[in-house]
């Protein structure tokens, strides 16, 4: 598949943005911390989230009726996203104003709770929006759902860190812990996945898809000589070396580069060079899972003349 | 209930293009809005097509066959870009099993072609939604038509016949009994998808000869060495003595 970059940045962004709210809905259900620092985390996390939506409307050939794509919310994926966002985007404004307003104790945590319910129905639907797709073997897989989550939260923890060291120093350190934790968690799933497809046989074949029954096809000519939208939507067309080279600098981004950061929960500086590494490297690990999947309708696209 | 499609003969195929091009004039000139091209006539030409003709080589040299192989939605019964679209632009039509997409909904996420196996949608990079083999819905009922033009144009168009339009859930129907009698297949039926249309398999008319089939025992015009030589003194009586 071609990575689009809207659908990169909108994974990615609101990833990071779950994670945090997660990261910060959990210090304040379970431990101390000043307003200030929710109210900043609240809004740091709706940056992020609102960054992400703004991205997704790049994919749109028709952005501007956008607001039609919540009426399949029974079947498609991609519609209960687009529901669950918004409303997700709506609890994290929310919990931050009732922490800004100075609420009651008991509305706090029922909004972070309802909050929190939400950041992990969003991560559900992002994720089955690609894990459904049957035909795509590379993202069939629980895996996907769950790398998303796990991604999102070991960037958000990072994300949290960073902001803890800015805002409220004491919580750094426990942050910069959690984020090691789930981001060493959230990489050997990752791993899992690449070492999953690596092993993956394609369901289709030349001969099922033209249904003749012969080892030895070859495409002569697919119709058209200057491409089609079946040519530029389902191919990333860059070598081999490209797709290694993205692989390699995700595994070290992802988890190694920021993990050694993390390590120093007393520098705001090194913590936030720890999120900006894992974010670069999220980029370039979604690029990656684009790309790497390879869709059955590429059979009928091999050959050009 | 009625299932519209078509079943191609790839036996009778020829490679023509003669059903992209009038499948191209039809829905591009139709109600429906023009079927863009981009760069038409330059050095890399695209557009949106329904249809597309596309050609195999099945075998290793010399032992080859040219397959070709005409190409479109499959209208399949169990439609996995239905289910994914999040505005319902995209619909199977529960009269007569056509799958559609209504232009005015479509927001153009490409969702849709992410989940078809056939690579049978293309986006319209002018209109921006996405686009896909009407089976000429706007043909196929048209009233003002004669009877028998009330097909898709791409069917009209066939010089050799080797696309048959009808109904696959009527037993009786022409495309029903292609597939039944001649082999009908569907493709990548891997996926579940239960394309209505079907495809009719390249078939060899061959003829087994034996060798004794090449050199008949009893051939007339070989008996003549088979007989005992007769003497020149004999009578010569027709064909069984010489002079």
């Amino acid at each position: 598949m071609r990575p689009a970059w809207s659908v990169i940045l909108l994974t990615t962004l609101i990833g990071a943005g779950q994670g945090l709210f997660l990261a910060l809905a959990a210090v304040d259900a379970f431990g101390e911390a000043p307003a200030r620092f929710f109210v900043a985390g609240a809004a740091a996390a709706l940056a992020l989230l609102g960054a992400g939506l703004a991205a997704s409307f790049f994919h749109l050939g028709r952005p501007e009726r956008a607001w039609r794509s919540a009426a399949m919310w029974r079947t498609s994926w991609l519609s209960r996203e687009v529901i669950v966002l918004p409303a997700f985007m709506a609890s994290v404004l929310a919990w931050g104003a009732a922490h800004y307003l100075g609420l009651s104790r008991e509305a706090v945590v029922f909004l972070a709770a309802v909050g929190s319910l939400l950041a992990a129905a969003l991560f559900l639907c992002t994720g089955m929006i690609y894990a459904c797709l049957e035909l795509l073997q590379e993202w069939h897989t629980p895996l996907t759902p769950l790398n998303y989550t796990a991604l999102g939260c070991a960037s958000g923890l990072t994300a949290a860190a960073a902001l803890a060291a800015w805002l409220h120093p004491p919580l750094a350190p426990a942050y910069a812990a959690a984020a090691l934790v789930s981001g060493a968690l959230a990489y050997l799933m990752r791993l899992a996945a690449l070492a999953r497809n690596a092993r993956l046989r394609p369901k289709s074949t030349l001969a099922s898809a033209i249904g003749i029954k012969h080892p030895r096809i070859t495409q002569i000519a697919q119709g058209a000589m200057g491409g089609s939208f079946n040519t530029r939507e389902f191919f990333h067309g860059r070598p081999r070396e490209v797709l290694r080279a993205v692989r390699w600098s995700f595994l070290a981004l992802v988890f190694p580069a920021p993990a050694a950061l993390l390590l120093f929960p007393q520098s705001l500086a090194l913590l936030a060079a720890a999120f900006a590494a894992q974010y670069a490297g999220l980029i370039a690990e979604r690029w990656y899972f684009f790309a790497e999947a390879n869709h059955p309708q590429n059979l009928y696209y091999q050959a050009i003349a | 209930m009625t299932q519209l499609a078509l079943v191609i003969d790839l036996n009778v195929c020829v490679g023509c293009h003669a059903c992209v091009t009038s499948c191209k004039q039809w829905n591009n000139a139709g109600e429906a809005g023009p079927l863009s091209d981009q760069n038409p006539y330059g050095a890399e030409p695209t557009g949106t097509f329904f249809n597309r003709v596309q050609t195999f080589e099945v075998g290793e040299f010399p032992n080859t066959e040219t397959v070709h192989f005409p190409k479109s939605c499959l209208h399949c019964e169990d439609p996995p870009c239905v289910p994914v679209c999040p505005t319902g632009a995209s619909y199977k039509r529960a009269e007569d099993g056509i799958v559609l997409v209504d232009y005015d909904k479509c927001i153009g996420c490409k969702y849709c072609s992410w989940a078809c196996p056939y690579g049978a949608r293309e986006i319209d990079e002018q209109q921006k939604v996405m686009k896909k083999c009407t089976l000429c819905v706007d043909r196929i009922y048209d009233a003002k038509l004669p009877e028998a033009e009330r097909k898709p144009a791409c069917v009209l168009a066939c010089p050799t016949s080797a696309r048959i339009f009808g109904d696959i859930h009527d037993p009786d129907s022409q495309a029903s009994r292609a597939i039944r009698e001649q082999g009908g297949y569907a493709l990548m039926p891997e996926w579940g998808t239960q394309p209505a249309n079907h495809y009719l398999p390249r078939r060899k008319t061959s003829v087994h000869l034996h060798a004794d089939e090449l050199q008949r025992e009893d051939n007339p015009l070989k008996v003549d060495g088979k007989l005992p030589r007769p003497a020149t003194s004999d009578p010569a009586l027709d064909d069984v003595t010489s002079w």
